[in-house]
């Protein structure tokens, strides 16, 4: 079980969250010439590491608020949680 | 090589079965090979089975990180179908279902192919609809499927909870009789030997730690034991394919997801086929020694750890006893994880790559031992002959860049919903 540390809750089960995947990606800018290659990658491309991963998490049985989570792939350790437009301490 | 039979069993029982000839060899790397593979799962070995038999390419070495069939071979819930409903699956899958019907023969190795039959579960009247056209796909494809009424999987599952009342009653099912379960690692032991018999070298305890390219060609790889020169690598690593991608500096349409499946203690022959729960993440089959073999969805988050977490195992049984009550007395036997290469659209990826000589084969998500044959048929005749085979044609890279995915599942670029 994953003890997740909401940065609005404070540290609640696993089971109260739900993944939204990689944070890093980013959508590109509306408004601009957007290549082919700049969606393609926003939408299929991902760096998958072994190790430290920026990822999306969302308090669904909680306060539903979506939040960052920085988490080793391989040993579950997770090394820092914040809000959506702050960045990790760790 | 010695030809396994009864006489051999009978004659070798005469010597206490002490002088049985290594069913595959422990070589030594040589200095260079005309192919390597990276993997020496079910998909390596069988890719290097076809590279010998098909193409004549003998001069061909497998390294293995750690020991064959170590990974998912040896660690899927061994259950083979092809109840597709896109051209380009079903056409795979089922030439992958003829493969499996004389592998035994093909191999004189017992991969004990069991064509008991999958069911898979309907619970209301939209789910046999979209069953009765998934079905009908099948047929036109010339795959067996039959539907089947709530009266008939009375008889074929009894125990299942038929109430009416219950939060998913059973509507009925979409069988595809052929369908049905092989051991695994005999799937993965009668490749390798047969591989081995015609001259493929099979190297474990070799990790690959890079690759040697020149001017856009790979001229060798190298690993923990010494370097080795090829002109042809092909990739069946599976989960670690991000991990080998990354030292070609090639991104990839792959996340690495833990999946889990978990045995009962052994009971006596109760559940004849494979059935998959239609309302939530749950299959089980009972294997030939009597366990209740169960799975069901990832854990949903990304992860290279060849384990698994209590809250998903919890979740798929709950599916489970509410199909199967009974099963509530069963014991634990045990649970593992292995690491899919979740591809985004859900679909395999058999292709070549951007670097002359590396070819990739990845991307199976839940389904890779089912398409071991296939895929190694496929794939060895894309290395040997450089380019794609009509069966995998579909399965390739470009298919992220002009759309034309193969998402059976529809779900979009999130591998972690089910």
């Amino acid at each position: 079980m994953l003890e997740i540390k909401c940065p609005y809750c404070g540290k609640r089960s696993q089971n109260e969250f739900s993944y939204g995947g990689d944070a890093t990606i980013k959508r590109p800018q509306l408004g601009e010439e957007i290549s082919t290659e700049d969606w393609d990658n926003f939408v299929y491309y991902r760096d998958n590491p072994r190790g430290k991963h920026s990822e999306l998490w969302h308090h669904v049985s909680g306060c539903r608020q979506w939040f960052k989570v920085s988490r080793d792939t391989a040993t579950h350790e997770i090394f820092d949680t914040c809000k959506m437009n702050e960045d990790f301490n760790v | 090589m010695q030809k396994y039979s009864v006489f051999s069993l009978v004659k070798n029982a005469f010597t206490n079965h002490e002088n049985w000839e290594v069913a595959w060899k422990d070589p030594e790397p040589k200095k260079e090979y005309d192919v390597i593979i990276v993997g020496g799962g079910g998909h390596g070995l069988a890719t290097a089975y076809y590279l010998a038999k098909e193409h004549g390419i003998t001069n061909v070495a497998i390294l293995e990180k750690g020991w064959i069939g170590g990974g998912n071979v040896g660690r899927n819930t061994t259950i083979l179908r092809s109840n597709y409903m896109f051209d380009s699956n079903a056409h795979f899958y089922e030439f992958g279902m003829k493969l499996w019907e004389t592998l035994s023969q093909e191999l004189n190795y017992n991969v004990m192919y069991s064509p008991r039959g999958i069911i898979n579960l309907a619970h209301s009247d939209a789910q046999m609809n979209a069953y009765a056209r998934r079905g009908n796909s099948m047929r036109l494809n010339g795959i067996d499927a039959i539907l089947l009424g709530r009266d008939d999987l009375k008889k074929m599952i009894p125990f299942a909870d038929f109430s009416e009342t219950c939060r998913f009653p059973i509507h009925g099912g979409l069988m595809q009789p052929r369908g049905g379960t092989a051991r695994h690692d005999a799937v993965a032991w009668g490749y390798a030997r047969q591989a081995d018999s015609m001259g493929v070298d099979i190297i474990q305890n070799c990790e690959v730690t890079g690759f040697d390219v020149n001017n856009g060609k790979i001229e060798g790889v190298q690993t923990s034991r010494g370097n080795i020169k090829t002109k042809k690598v092909g990739l069946c690593v599976a989960g670690s394919t991000t991990l080998l991608a990354d030292m070609l500096n090639m991104r990839l349409p792959i996340e690495a997801h833990v999946l889990q499946a978990c045995v009962s203690e052994p009971v006596k022959p109760l559940l004849h086929n494979v059935v998959t729960f239609g309302a939530g993440h749950f299959y089980c089959s009972q294997s030939d020694k009597g366990e209740m073999v169960m799975g069901g969805d990832l854990d949903g988050y990304n992860s290279y750890a060849q384990r698994g977490n209590m809250p998903m195992i919890q979740h798929v049984l709950t599916g489970g006893l509410a199909v199967f009550p009974n099963f509530s007395r069963l014991k634990m036997l045990r649970t593992w994880g292995g690491i899919m290469d979740m591809s985004m659209d859900g679909s395999p990826i058999i292709d070549k790559t951007h670097i002359e000589g590396v070819y990739l084969n990845c991307g199976w998500c839940y389904g890779g031992f089912k398409a071991t044959p296939s895929s190694g048929f496929v794939f060895a005749h894309t290395i040997a002959k450089d380019q794609v085979h009509e069966l995998n044609s579909d399965f390739n890279l470009e298919r992220f860049h002009t759309g034309k995915i193969i998402d059976e599942k529809g779900v979009g670029p999130k591998p972690w919903i089910g």
